[in-house]
């Protein structure tokens, strides 16, 4: 069985986010991270990999510093790794970017695809599903849970109140949450493997396959960002110490006075 | 010359942060608290892969260098130095002796379990009278048929009653010299924790590492295999210095992680702390402080590093071990106490970590040889 799981490195959004003045991401101001959602995708095929022995290829799109987070996934136990980088590549929004992946995931076999259900620094969770239109494939959206039974994988899919079980023949692609499970460390053996003896596949454009100029980079993104902003920080909030029916009339008079009921 | 690390050690580095802050930190208080071994974090660093870090994958390790296996006890130290002695006193006293001195039986029964975590190592060449003078030991082993019988006692052993291996180190027979002086000569063994005629005595209660097992070993007529002695009989001694020149790189990185920690602590707090209108690391007084322990922590590190890399590299690295470990040790005790100094009396409440990193810091300078032995060792080398 193959898996690809498909990763980005991002900046790390803990210390809040940096802005240039144009109103793009200042990376270069923050750390660089593998995005949390998609470490969870790849802890998830990691653990198909020890049940079934499937063999765990991890993709990314970015610069040539994003090569950085396919070391950091193949210390965590994935065997292959591509670079998808190319100058003409910049500058690409959800559209670009999943049919950019595509164009890479024609080069090669797969049974599951995961990626992350979306990006901190973008929080779109378009690119995914995206791929798996252009590779005419199933997409089975926010899983909590993956199990592969046979020619079948098998996904929780969460809503808020309750989840789907939903099964769906390979080849697919799954999109993957964060609380889907807690990811592995590296071990120190594995990063002295990943640096010393493993190699990464590094793809610009002319190694991408049925993917026309149109749809690709700056010029192929038909997203226009108007604005970008941080996420606006709730407040520290309230807290009172209460028995238990006076803490029923409290919490009744502010649902009141805010006319919530 | 290049005093930037690679890409890989970065990234172990990241891995051991990572690690530290969130299964090490969050227990170091209660850890000290209680003097409660940590057992649970023992187990997540062995199946992490950090009990065997510098151990050839053959023999189950994870094939890294000794700076890789030195920057993860840093990292351990600076949130919890008892968890920073557990894995030093493990490798560099256990394992190290085994790789450099076993039979490949002995590597192949021993190492492998060791280096996976499924078992704890220690080391025992400390008496009652015989500590820094250690030919005054008293611990013998005779050999009688197939089997070494070991009597005596050590004291003060790390990882003591929860090890499953220890190295002993054990006086094998006595001869005179041309002038009529007695000298003992002394072999090294290892000894399973389930041998007939091995037990503990008390408990030790530390001032600091107060979660690191120390207990008293017991040999009364404890029989080993005869094929349990480690290297040629008779080489004990040369056998434990060695080992403890590469214990002592890991001790020194223990004492820089701590003084570290501790350094990074005083930072936050300086700049929130406020007296007189202003936070305290407005002050030039603690500016300059900060300065000074820095600039110390810096060099400290380098001479750990550098002893690290000349383990790798040197057959002899004696020296660089010892000037490592005594800078370290003493660049520890000298910022913990500085730190302790900068938080004023929250320094001085167990509820605050600095006086705990302080009380850990104060080992570095005895265990593994005082900083006495190290000033001994470097002055040794200066006047051949």
């Amino acid at each position: 069985m193959k898996i690809v799981v498909c990763i980005k490195q991002v900046p790390d959004t803990k210390g809040g986010v940096k802005f240039n003045p144009d109103g793009t991401l200042d990376r270069a101001a923050m750390l660089a991270i593998m995005n949390p959602d998609d470490k969870a995708g790849l802890e998830a095929a990691l653990r198909i990999k020890d049940e079934t022995g499937a063999e765990v290829t991890v993709v990314t799109m970015g610069l040539p510093k994003a090569e950085d987070v396919l070391r950091e996934a193949m210390a965590m136990g994935a065997d292959k790794a591509i670079l998808v980088t190319d100058r003409v590549l910049g500058g690409a929004d959800t559209w670009a970017t999943s049919s950019t992946i595509a164009g890479a995931l024609r080069n090669i076999d797969y049974d599951l695809i995961i990626t992350g259900r979306q990006a901190i620094d973008g929080d779109t969770a378009q690119v995914g599903p995206q791929i798996a239109e252009h590779l005419g494939i199933p997409v089975i959206s926010y899983a909590e849970d993956i199990k592969v039974e046979g020619d079948y994988v098998i996904v929780k899919r969460q809503y808020e109140d309750r989840y789907h079980e939903l099964k769906a023949k390979m080849p697919c692609l799954v999109t993957a949450l964060s609380e889907l499970n807690v990811p592995r460390y590296m071990t120190p053996g594995g990063i002295f493997d990943a640096y010393d003896e493993k190699e990464i596949t590094v793809w610009g454009r002319k190694d991408l396959k049925d993917l026309s100029d149109s749809d690709i980079g700056l010029a192929g993104s038909p997203t226009k960002i108007a604005k970008a902003s941080d996420k606006v920080r709730k407040g520290a909030g309230e807290k009172v110490t209460l028995d238990p029916s006076e803490s029923v009339a409290y919490i009744m008079g502010k649902l009141k006075e805010k006319h919530v009921i | 010359m290049d005093f930037s690390l690679d890409k890989k050690h970065e990234l172990a580095r990241n891995l051991f942060q990572e690690f530290a802050e969130t299964e090490v930190k969050p227990l170091a208080q209660e850890v000290d608290e209680t003097e409660q071994f940590p057992q649970e974090t023992v187990n997540k660093m062995g199946k992490a892969g950090f009990m065997g870090i510098p151990v050839p994958k053959e023999y189950g390790g994870q094939g890294c260098d000794p700076l890789t296996y030195v920057m993860c006890v840093e990292e351990l130290s600076k949130v919890c130095g008892t968890t920073g002695v557990i894995v030093s006193a493990h490798t560099s006293l256990c394992i190290d002796p085994i790789m450099t001195y076993g039979t490949e039986e002995q590597k192949q029964k021993y190492v492998r379990p060791l280096a996976t975590g499924e078992k704890l190592g220690a080391f025992a060449l400390t008496e009652p009278g015989a500590g820094t003078d250690a030919q005054g030991a008293q611990t013998k082993a005779v050999l009688d048929g197939d089997e070494w019988v070991l009597n005596g006692s050590k004291c003060f052993i790390t990882n003591g009653k929860v090890a499953d291996v220890y190295i002993v180190i054990a006086i094998t027979s006595v001869t005179e010299d041309k002038k009529g002086r007695k000298k003992k000569n002394f072999s090294a063994f290892i000894v399973d924790k389930n041998s007939p005629g091995f037990s503990f005595g008390t408990k030790e209660k530390k001032m600091g590492i107060r979660g690191s097992s120390t207990y008293e070993l017991i040999f009364e007529d404890c029989r080993i295999p005869k094929e349990n002695i480690l290297g040629p009989e008779g080489k004990g001694f040369p056998i434990a210095m060695h080992t403890l020149d590469g214990g002592r790189i890991g001790i020194a990185a223990q004492a820089l992680g701590i003084a570290e920690g501790a350094l990074d602590r005083a930072i936050a707090y300086t700049k929130e702390r406020k007296q007189f209108g202003r936070s305290i690391a407005q002050q030039q007084n603690t500016q300059f402080k900060l300065a000074d322990m820095a600039t110390r922590i810096e060099a400290a590190k380098w001479l750990v590093y550098k002893a690290a890399m000349a383990k790798a590299t040197q057959k002899v690295y004696s020296v660089e071990a010892a000037k490592a470990k005594l800078f370290a040790a003493e660049t520890a005790m000298a910022v913990t106490t500085q730190v302790v100094q900068l938080f004023g009396g929250y320094g001085y409440i167990r509820e605050y970590d600095v006086e705990r990193m302080m009380r850990d810091a104060k080992i570095t300078e005895i265990y593994e040889g005082t900083s006495e032995v190290q000033r001994m060792v470097i002055s040794g080398a200066l006047l051949k």
